[in-house]
């Protein structure tokens, strides 16, 4: 954290406070012994055995220090992994994004009826991912998906059931459509900020719309846009293992396995826990990077606003 | 104001609808689904509007029992999930509240220590430490109960980070006043900062509700038996695409009544719910 960050919390905090000295402690112990009990031992324990080797049948385990990575990061299943997650996510946020933006500017555009377009278009928002894979699904499976039946009728071989770039295609869209709404309120809020005086200026200097949303709305955005970039791959990261475990459980032939739901396999079904540990491991390390840079922007924010 | 084309506006409309409509589509087709029977659905493509089957497959998957999932009725995955919500939201909000009001409004010895433990959670997702908390559940048997459902998840910074944000904001003048008037910490605590918070809570607790009844990874890894399972993992169980014998007129009630409780509570609370997401965010 900044200086800008720091000075700002002894700013605020109030100088007057209570004397107590026990009733502190008794406040902050629920909390913190849940946080404890089920953070930090678990993740103690994941970096534990991350370095430890078992034998195969599970009596005997000795350290090998960071072996496990190596062999991890060196496995070209794992590798396979991080494409498809680097794949999905980035094409997740950017589609979920887009359909958003695109979808806020046109909701400040038509005056006339804006509380009811964001009614409608939020919902989403409440549909756990696991069944937004799932009713895609059900939507585009070749046996009765009425989609796929559609799509077969205008000459596409469609099966995301045996062809893993159709199956990549129905996880993203699940995906996407379900984080639609998330973005659509956060870019509805970053356009009311833009200042309106500044586009009138514009026009009145001869700028088209098209050009007025380029070098002024959408740079002025930037900030929001980021935000969300970061959201939306943390969002594609974590929060679509239901989707992935529901919809496809990585295949076919792993053409889906994102890294979540290796950790979870490895783990889980194929009981290779020193592995497993591992990749926790390196998923903790991108969740750190990820809410570093998170909490920059949060910085910069405070600088610029 | 810049003027606007009547032919701009139209497109703004037209796109608004196309979106509306790719949002809703997939929510309206499971109704449509819910209400035939299932070989009208084994047929594609299915009917664009709802069937005559509503009360029969409605009542048979609620207080029926379904076969796949050993019989439990949905009645009581939806109780299972409700409790959950409900229990993740009331307390993330109870223990968040206390801690930010400690590490606020008291002085004590390790109170930035604690805030940074709690602070370094964001950073320790469920996802990221699978196995060692199953194992945990395991220890204190905490497997198949609605307690491991529901503790574990009730830990987490950002609803501390949020009170505490929010009680910065308060005026030391208030609690100075508080105390003149000889008011304990309690007293503040029930009589003046709870009250200002309300609408703090009110948008918290449809955001935790949200994410307490969507929840996957958590439910799916501490229970086992089919009573105790959400309604999200149940139907993951109830659907399979390989063989034929999935009950898809059952499967879309439950996918019905498991999207139809929390998008009411998006909508009826839509104001504490866009306010809350876009400031717990920041």
């Amino acid at each position: 954290m900044g200086d800008a960050w720091i000075a700002r919390e002894i700013s605020l905090s109030p100088r007057v406070v209570f004397p107590n000295k026990i009733l502190p402690y008794l406040l902050v112990a629920p909390q913190l012994a849940i946080t404890l009990v089920f953070f930090y031992w678990p993740a103690g324990q994941a970096l534990y055995q991350s370095m430890l080797r078992q034998d195969p049948f599970g009596l005997k385990s000795r350290f090998v220090w960071f072996a496990n990575f190596r062999k991890v990061l060196a496995d070209p299943a794992y590798l396979n992994s991080i494409k498809v997650t680097v794949m999905f996510s980035l094409a997740t946020a950017i589609v979920a994004m887009v359909v958003a933006l695109l979808l806020a500017v046109m909701a400040e555009k038509a005056v006339r009826g804006k509380g009811l377009y964001r009614t409608l278009l939020i919902w989403p928002y409440a549909v756990a991912p696991a069944i937004a894979g799932m009713l895609w699904l059900f939507l585009f499976n070749p046996s009765i998906g009425s989609l796929a039946y559609l799509l077969r009728s205008l000459g596409i071989a469609w099966d995301p059931l045996l062809n893993g770039t159709h199956a990549m295609i129905l996880l993203v869209s699940a995906a996407a459509w379900k984080q639609i709404s998330y973005n659509f309120l956060f870019f509805v809020a970053g356009l009311q900020a833009v200042p309106k005086t500044l586009i009138e200026a514009a026009a009145m200097d001869g700028a088209g719309e098209t050009k007025r949303f380029w070098t002024i709305i959408f740079p002025l955005l930037a900030p929001t846009t980021f935000f969300l970039l970061v959201v939306n791959t943390v969002y594609a990261l974590f929060d679509t293992f239901g989707i992935v475990h529901a919809v496809t459980g990585g295949g076919p032939g792993k053409t889906t396995e994102t890294l979540v739901y290796k950790v979870y396999n490895d783990g889980f079904v194929n009981l290779i826990l020193g592995d497993s540990a591992a990749q926790s491991v390196i998923l903790m390390a991108i969740v750190i990077a990820l809410t570093a840079i998170q909490f920059r922007y949060v910085e910069r924010k405070v600088h610029y606003g | 104001m810049i003027g606007q084309s009547p032919l701009r506006t139209f497109i703004a409309h037209a796109v608004l609808i196309l979106g509306i409509l790719i949002v809703a589509f997939p929510i309206y087709y499971t109704f449509v689904a819910s209400t035939h029977t299932l070989q009208t659905i084994l047929r594609p493509p299915l009917p664009l509007l709802p069937g005559g089957q509503l009360w029969n497959n409605y009542s048979e998957a609620l207080f029926g029992g379904i076969g796949r999932i050993g019989g439990v009725s949905v009645g009581r995955l939806l109780l299972n999930t409700t409790i959950m919500a409900l229990g993740v939201a009331v307390g993330k909000i109870f223990i968040s509240i206390l801690s930010a009001y400690a590490i606020v409004f008291f002085r004590f010895p390790l109170r930035m220590t604690f805030f940074w433990l709690i602070f370094i959670t964001l950073m320790l997702p469920v996802e990221v430490r699978i196995l060692p908390t199953y194992k945990v559940m395991v220890d204190l048997g905490m497997i198949d109960t609605y307690a491991g459902l529901i503790v574990p998840l009730i830990a987490s910074a950002t609803a501390t980070l949020l009170f505490r944000q929010f009680f910065m904001t308060i005026p030391g003048e208030l609690v100075e006043a508080a105390r003149v008037d000889g008011a304990g910490p309690w007293r503040f605590f029930f009589d003046i900062l709870l009250p200002l918070s309300r609408t703090n809570i009110a948008a918290l607790f449809v955001i935790l509700f949200i994410y307490g009844w969507t929840q996957y990874l958590w439910p799916l890894l501490v229970t086992n038996s089919n009573d105790m399972n959400t309604i999200v993992i149940a139907l993951r169980k109830m659907v399979s695409f390989a063989d034929a014998d999935t009950q898809w007129h059952l499967v879309m009630v439950t996918a019905m009544l498991a999207i139809v409780p929390p998008i009411l509570v998006v909508v009826m609370m839509q104001r504490w719910f866009v306010r809350g997401l876009v400031e717990s965010e920041k």
